[in-house]
């Protein structure tokens, strides 16, 4: 548990680290942007990676209901799923907090006996990968389905006067 | 031999930085879902535009004309004499960066060659290289480029990549008109051969049959009719449209998207119940059955060429005016190309007035054509209609100010009224200041683009626009997006659907057809897409149980 509450007291930042490594996987000039502007309105790629790495977050020191851990993932995913050639790089982003947390926490692991639950963390932040695969597959089918659908969507209107519906095709 | 990657090595800029490169050394990564397919060669072939071929984007070889390099240089000095503001927009940017931020695709995408600035350096630097001494002389060094097949895949990438909304021309302080760069530039493109197929297969249907989706005049007709009796069946009232009738009054045009996709369809039932109401004396026409105008997303000369067919009509039908439905970049044609593109005013239509409340549509007085909006808010202002908002209680709603409706024209306070007086007290919520109104953000599919195969992109693109739909929705509990543009009720609903599905797409006019209380009409209990009204929900699940 000792390793539980050094991830709550460094939490900040630890998560900017996290955030701000994520932004610097970004083209310069963008990264630069990411960075700066702060309204959300205004950067809405880094306000959903700082409302889902600090979601994400919780969930690795928080007991959460599975739901909750792939709604704080797909913040995240939805993004890199469309910006991402490969899932290895939509979903790189989640492995790189074990490295933050070892830098971080560097004096403290060293000091404290903590290896077995870093490696609970561990272990957890691999789940969460895993868990993020489904996700990212569940974005790539949603644009597939979203394709179809909007095929259909095109003469919806034709097949509500040829008595079809859009779910009966 | 490699070794297996980690983590932090799948991402450039984390564990390596990728070597320092300009601009001009960064190529496009055509990756699937980022472009738009080329067009087939038979829709240029139908409207007799050059070069058409077969073509791939990941060939290698995209089957340029032999001169190519002078076509488009001959294209671009041309269009430097005609267009005194393309050239001053070349020449008087200092590149001091106010619009980088301001592009729905920057945005979304995270790519800096979607900072307008440097999506127009993609043809200025082309520009400076040719037409200019220093970058004669200098080269590089001047920002100067020679003209590549590399260069030309970039400015497709790219110039397909802005929806000539103009959000970054607010911003710059010398009002430079990326949308204008954009568009001159997609004409470059077409005089080689390139145009993107999902505009161009509409622009052919159009130029043929007479509309984007090439419904033929019977289709038309049928589908208006059937949307007619849909009406009939969900309020008692018979509305009786009327095709190319001459004599009527004003002719009615709206985009194809109104009749034959929902929900554009029950804005269509809407625009039907406001005529009956009203008793407008208007006609439909098979000839100029589109309002939308893509030929516009590929040249200025097919823009006229689309636009006409609407006028040739009005003229033979010998009506007085025009009245058109809820649709963006038809308008921004009519106010802002009409004049350059014939040189004069609509002579033969006259200034348009309401029959109804005898208002003179002075804005008009160029094109002689009104909006759906100003029209109906001007029916409200004069007492006209006699509304029951509460039929629109289910509704919680935001609006989004179309670009071409909003930056384009400036219609912001027509449909705010209009929703004010339909939709209970309470029920309309704006988005954020930042991101409507003049600032609005585009629906990020818009000008052409909205095919399937770049799904990746439009979505990235709409992102500005759904995350402020997504504060509205988990603030206040707004459940639908009501707009006045035809493209956005096909567009937005597939944005949404990724981006915040528990939001629905409305057009104006359809709530309109909601909340107008007829004298001898049936008592409503659904509204026009047969969803219960509030209190009605009881009684349409026990309908839905007898009907099992």
């Amino acid at each position: 548990m000792k390793l539980a509450n050094l991830l709550e007291q460094k939490k900040s930042q630890i998560v900017a680290r996290w955030i701000n490594l994520l932004y610097d996987s970004y083209p310069p000039e963008t990264a630069i942007f990411l960075k700066k502007e702060k309204d959300k309105f205004d950067n809405p790629i880094g306000y959903g990676i700082s409302r889902g790495l600090n979601g994400l977050f919780e969930t690795l020191v928080q007991e959460m209901e599975a739901e909750q851990i792939l709604a704080a993932l797909d913040e995240v995913i939805r993004i890199r799923a469309l910006q991402d050639c490969f899932p290895s790089q939509a979903l790189a982003f989640i492995f790189l907090l074990k490295n933050i947390v070892r830098e971080e926490l560097a004096e403290e692991l060293e000091k404290e006996n903590l290896l077995e639950e870093l490696q609970e963390l561990d272990a957890r932040i691999d789940g969460l990968s895993l868990l993020g695969f489904d996700v990212y597959t569940r974005r790539q089918e949603k644009l597939q389905e979203m394709r179809i659908n909007e095929v259909k969507n095109r003469v919806s209107g034709f097949l509500r006067k040829s008595g079809m519906s859009m779910n009966d095709m | 031999m490699a070794k297996v990657p980690k983590p932090s090595e799948l991402l450039p800029g984390i564990s390596y930085q990728p070597p320092a490169k300009g601009w001009m050394d960064v190529k496009p990564d055509f990756r699937p879902g980022t472009y738009c397919n080329p067009a087939a060669p038979k829709w240029m072939e139908w409207i007799g535009y050059p070069y058409p071929q077969a073509r791939s984007i990941p060939d290698n070889n995209w089957g340029l004309p032999d001169n190519w390099q002078e076509i488009v240089l001959q294209g671009m000095e041309d269009r430097l004499d005609r267009f005194r503001s393309l050239k001053v927009f070349f020449d008087i940017c200092v590149r001091c960066g106010a619009c980088a931020d301001k592009c729905h695709f920057f945005l979304g995408t995270g790519d800096p060659k979607n900072m307008p600035v440097l999506r127009a350096e993609l043809l200025r630097s082309v520009y400076r290289r040719y037409f200019k001494k220093i970058g004669r002389v200098l080269g590089e060094i001047a920002g100067a480029r020679d003209l590549s097949e590399d260069v030309i895949k970039e400015w497709f990438f790219y110039l397909y990549q802005c929806t000539i909304c103009r959000r970054c021309s607010l911003f710059c302080p010398y009002g430079i008109d990326m949308a204008e760069m954009t568009l001159l530039g997609r004409e470059l493109l077409a005089s080689i051969g390139l145009n993107i197929d999902w505009a161009m297969a509409s622009v052919a249907q159009c130029y043929d049959k007479g509309s984007h989706i090439g419904a033929t005049p019977q289709a038309f007709k049928d589908m208006i009719d059937f949307l007619a009796e849909e009406n009939e069946r969900i309020t008692g009232i018979t509305t009786t449209p009327s095709y190319n009738r001459k004599g009527a009054e004003v002719l009615f045009v709206t985009p194809s998207g109104d009749y034959f996709a929902d929900p554009g369809s029950f804005t269509l039932m809407g625009y039907l119940l406001l005529f009956e109401y009203i008793g407008l004396d208007y006609t439909f026409s098979t000839y100029a059955a589109e309002g939308g105008n893509f030929g516009w997303f590929i040249s200025h000369e097919m823009g006229k060429r689309l636009n006409s067919k609407i006028y040739a009509e009005a003229k033979r039908l010998g009506v007085k005016w025009i009245l058109g439905g809820e649709c963006g970049h038809m308008w921004r044609v009519c106010n802002q190309y009409m004049p350059t593109y014939y040189g004069e005013p609509v002579n033969f239509l006259e200034e348009p007035v309401s029959p109804i409340t005898g208002t003179r549509f002075e804005n008009a007085k160029v094109h002689k054509m009104v909006h759906i909006s100003e029209f109906t808010a001007d029916l409200i202002k004069n007492g006209k209609l006699n509304f029951d908002p509460q039929r629109n209680a289910h509704i919680k709603l935001t609006f989004h100010d179309s670009c071409n409706t909003a930056r384009g024209m400036g219609i912001f306070e027509e449909p705010r009224y209009i929703i004010n007086n339909v939709l209970p007290e309470g029920n309309f919520v704006e988005m954020p200041p930042n991101t409507i109104r003049e600032k609005t953000f585009c629906c990020g599919s818009s000008s052409g683009i909205n095919a399937s195969e770049n799904m990746e992109l439009r979505m990235q693109g709409g992102m500005p626009r759904a995350n402020a739909v997504r504060f509205v929705h988990e603030k206040y509990g707004v459940n639908h997006l009501g707009c006045i543009c035809a493209l956005d009720r096909a567009t937005l609903p597939t944005l949404l659907e990724y981006w915040i599905p528990e939001v629905d797409v409305t057009g104006i006019t359809e709530m309109v057809g909601n909340a107008l209380i007829f004298p001898d009409e049936l008592e409503r209990t659904t509204d026009l897409r047969d969803r219960p009204l509030v209190g009605f929900e009881e009684a349409a699940e026990e309908d839905a149980e007898e009907g099992e």
